[in-house]
């Protein structure tokens, strides 16, 4: 196009790409929805006087979760990795990602087991204000995580066919480092606090 | 052009059917299209809603000619969902997803949003929720009456509400309508920051964009916790845990949180694109500059933040601590500040313009003016000393729908009566645009005046019947009631002129050229209606501010954005 005058106009280059903008915006505003879970359950344990958990409630498993918590740390490292390798040559993020994503499969199966264990000692969904929130905000998340791994497997297929974007890969890794990075959150505020 | 071939090859070479153009459309313009008409299908409803309670408390117990007699529970699902349908069905599509759909690529100079596919899963999801609002209404037991605010334990337990059914399906349409508006965000989010035309600075983009666009990040930052309470309250109702049951150890009042903490920023998400479809059209019938682009765009961003703070002085009388009130109180009256300073603005704007008094030039007019009484009643609202008395009153009421009415009814009679040309091709009526407008704004004061009267002496909302309450029915009452409902059926009668005047137009009006107003923005640089793909020829470049009118040294009085210079 010809111009009379005036520098010529630069074609926009996107500070960020628009996949991984857009996942940060939905981010967001699950960072939000967890604050309302989170923060929901703060306040209610903060009106129970002390008494916490309530009577015949079980008590968390904090130290198996402390292992389990740090499988899933693990799963967002190798992520991360399979990044680093990704920006040397792309076939070589297949290994780090596969092992990512055993450790995320992993982290909801064993929680999967300890949910049915807690089942077990008399903590569900409807015996107290404490089983509630446990498995709606552990349950939140859990759906998350479950999302989260069937996008990075999706990702993994797609990287062996040879049709995985970065823009793609990007945002599915953002999405995986806000479900890695909630978790501690939720470990200290509700099996710690 | 580089991008220009991509766009064109990208988008002209499919035969469209009826299906694909009209139902299954990608494109941003038929996805606005279907917002609009889907929202005025809703405002109908809602209207026709707000006539039968009305009837019923300014005649108790008259048949209600087109309804029958209004029974207490009927009442209370009539006000229930007449708010969320205006609010969640009708102020939320028509403002942000039309206008935002049809304007935001226009206004940037792109050929369709960046996740066009995305867009039109965001208008289904839309529809469903309202197919199941609808279906909520006609389930045994009837449409969810625990109020459009749904504070448990009467919305979470069917022996209060009486609604078993009814309360969750419309917690499940609330539910589906987030998630439209969600990836209907998203879109408008990433598509104005990454998709503007070449040369379009930050500082470049038109008013209503911006609103539009912050109004979207509001609603995305307030809505999670809602989300959350919603689940909460599902659960509660479907499941049989105690979220909000103190009897086992929840919190009725948490709710209350979770929902204003959405609900008082979800005012201002509503307000800007009014606001800024405002500024534009004020900026073209002055033809004048806005006045401190800047200024007010920061301001702006600032009451976003603010708006996060504000939300317990709904809850003053719930029994929240005093001093957490004071807070509240404090931020409450700080947001009036900006909000008056964007009104000078606009006046400044005015000042000194040349001012062509247009149709939608009367409603951006008429939206200041009427808004304004909205604004300052609320600052009584807001201080929790005066809120203790008026609370629940109609002088709430009357404050709200001073706010919601020049904001959804006002606002979208602006931006429709603007950009009908751009989206029709056509030019409306002005004879019957302003007749239309002056029989719906002057009606509209009549109903709501007296009502502020009412609440000041101590009429509470959500009654059914006021002859039970004999100090409530004194006769000069029952007149003002009377007053209200009568200017109601007037002003909704008036409605008819606007349709007619809209779908006649449609179709038979006088042919609009690319640029009906001798606007600056880029919309008006393409045909009216705009193409599939907007800009077949080439997309626009931009080289100045979108308000350059009356220019000194230019012939013309207006630069449009896309002339070098």
């Amino acid at each position: 196009m010809l111009r009379i005058g005036g520098a010529p106009v630069p074609a926009r280059e996107p500070l960020v790409s628009s996949a991984v903008l857009a996942t940060l915006i939905f981010i967001a505003a699950e960072v939000m929805l967890f604050s309302g879970f989170i923060s929901g359950f703060a306040i209610l344990k903060a009106g129970s006087a002390g008494v916490w958990p309530p009577p015949g409630q079980p008590r968390l498993p904090v130290e198996s979760t402390a292992f389990n918590t740090a499988a899933l740390l693990m799963s967002g490292v190798f992520a991360f990795l399979s990044a680093r390798a990704w920006a040397r040559e792309p076939a070589a993020a297949a290994t780090p990602l596969r092992i990512s994503i055993a450790l995320g499969v992993f982290f909801v199966l064993f929680q999967g087991w300890e949910w049915v264990q807690l089942v077990g000692e008399g903590l569900t969904l409807t015996s107290s204000t404490h089983g509630s929130f446990f498995y709606l905000i552990v349950g939140a998340h859990a759906m998350h995580a479950v999302v989260a791994v069937l996008f990075l497997a999706a990702a993994g297929v797609s990287l062996s066919r040879g049709t995985l974007t970065s823009e793609r890969f990007a945002a599915t890794r953002v999405f995986w480092y806000f479900v890695v990075g909630l978790w501690p959150v939720i470990y200290v505020q509700v099996y710690l606090a | 052009m580089a991008t220009a071939d991509i766009t064109t090859d990208a988008h002209h070479h499919h035969e469209q059917t009826f299906w694909s153009k009209y139902v299954f459309s990608t494109d941003h313009k038929m996805i606005a299209m279907q917002y609009m008409f889907t929202g005025m299908f809703m405002a109908a409803i809602g209207g026709f809603m707000a006539y039968v309670f009305r009837m019923q408390l300014a005649f108790p117990g008259m048949e209600v000619p087109l309804f029958g007699l209004v029974g207490p529970n009927d009442y209370n699902a009539l006000i229930t969902n007449h708010g969320t349908i205006m609010i969640f069905w009708v102020a939320m599509p028509v403002l942000i997803a039309a206008f935002g759909n049809f304007l935001i690529p226009l206004m940037i100079g792109c050929d369709d949003m960046v996740f066009p596919k995305i867009n039109r899963l965001s208008y289904q999801i839309f529809l469903l929720s309202a197919v199941i609002l609808l279906i909520s209404l006609a389930v045994p037991g009837g449409g969810f009456a625990g109020a459009w605010t749904a504070y448990p334990p009467l919305s979470a337990q069917a022996q209060y509400s009486g609604t078993a059914l009814g309360s969750t399906l419309w917690l499940v349409a609330v539910a589906l309508e987030f998630v439209a508006f969600l990836l209907g965000g998203i879109n408008f989010v990433t598509t104005a920051m990454n998709s503007r035309a070449p040369g379009m600075k930050m500082y470049d983009i038109p008013m209503v964009i911006w609103m539009i666009v912050i109004a979207s990040v509001l609603f995305m930052a307030s809505v999670g916790p809602l989300i959350a309470g919603a689940i909460m309250l599902f659960m509660d109702q479907v499941v049989g845990t105690g979220f909000y049951d103190p009897a086992r150890g929840g919190d009725p009042v948490l709710w209350q949180h979770l929902f204003w903490f959405f609900g008082h920023p979800e005012v201002y998400v509503v307000l800007l694109p009014a606001l800024g479809i405002t500024a534009d059209i004020m900026c073209v019938f002055a033809r004048k500059k806005l006045f401190a682009y800047r200024t007010a765009l920061w301001t702006v961003f600032g009451t976003g933040i603010l708006s996060f703070t504000v939300w317990a002085h709904h809850q003053f009388v719930a029994g929240i601590d005093p001093r957490m009130a004071h807070i509240f109180t404090v931020t409450t009256l700080l947001i009036s500040i900006p909000i008056a300073e964007l009104c000078f603005i606009y006046i400044a704007t005015l000042y000194g313009g040349s001012i062509t008094l247009s149709t939608p030039m009367l409603w951006a007019l008429a939206f200041v003016a009427e808004f304004l009484i909205g604004g300052v009643t609320g600052i009584f609202l807001g201080a929790s000393g005066a809120d203790i008395y008026f609370h629940d009153t109609y002088f709430v009421l009357a404050h709200f729908h001073y706010t919601f009415f020049p904001i959804a009814i006002i606002g979208t009679f602006a931006g429709i009566t603007m950009w009908f040309p751009k989206m029709f091709g056509r030019y409306m009526s002005e004879f019957w645009g302003k007749v239309h407008f002056w029989g719906t704004v002057i009606p509209f004061n009549i109903i709501f005046i007296p009502l502020f009267f009412l609440g000041t002496i101590g009429q509470h909302r959500r009654i059914y019947d006021y002859t039970n309450f004999p100090e409530l029915s004194l006769p000069w009452m029952q007149d003002l009631r009377q007053l209200a409902t009568v200017a109601l059926i007037v002003m909704l009668l008036f409605q008819f002129i606007f349709l007619i005047n809209m779908f006649y137009s449609m179709f038979r009006g006088k042919k609009a050229p690319k640029n009906p107003w001798r606007a600056n923005t880029l919309e008006w640089t393409t045909e009216s209606p705009p193409p599939h793909g907007n800009w077949p020829e080439g997309l626009p470049e931009v080289y100045r501010g979108p308000y350059e009118y009356s220019t000194p040294g230019r012939d013309e009085d207006y630069w449009p954005q896309n002339v070098p210079s």
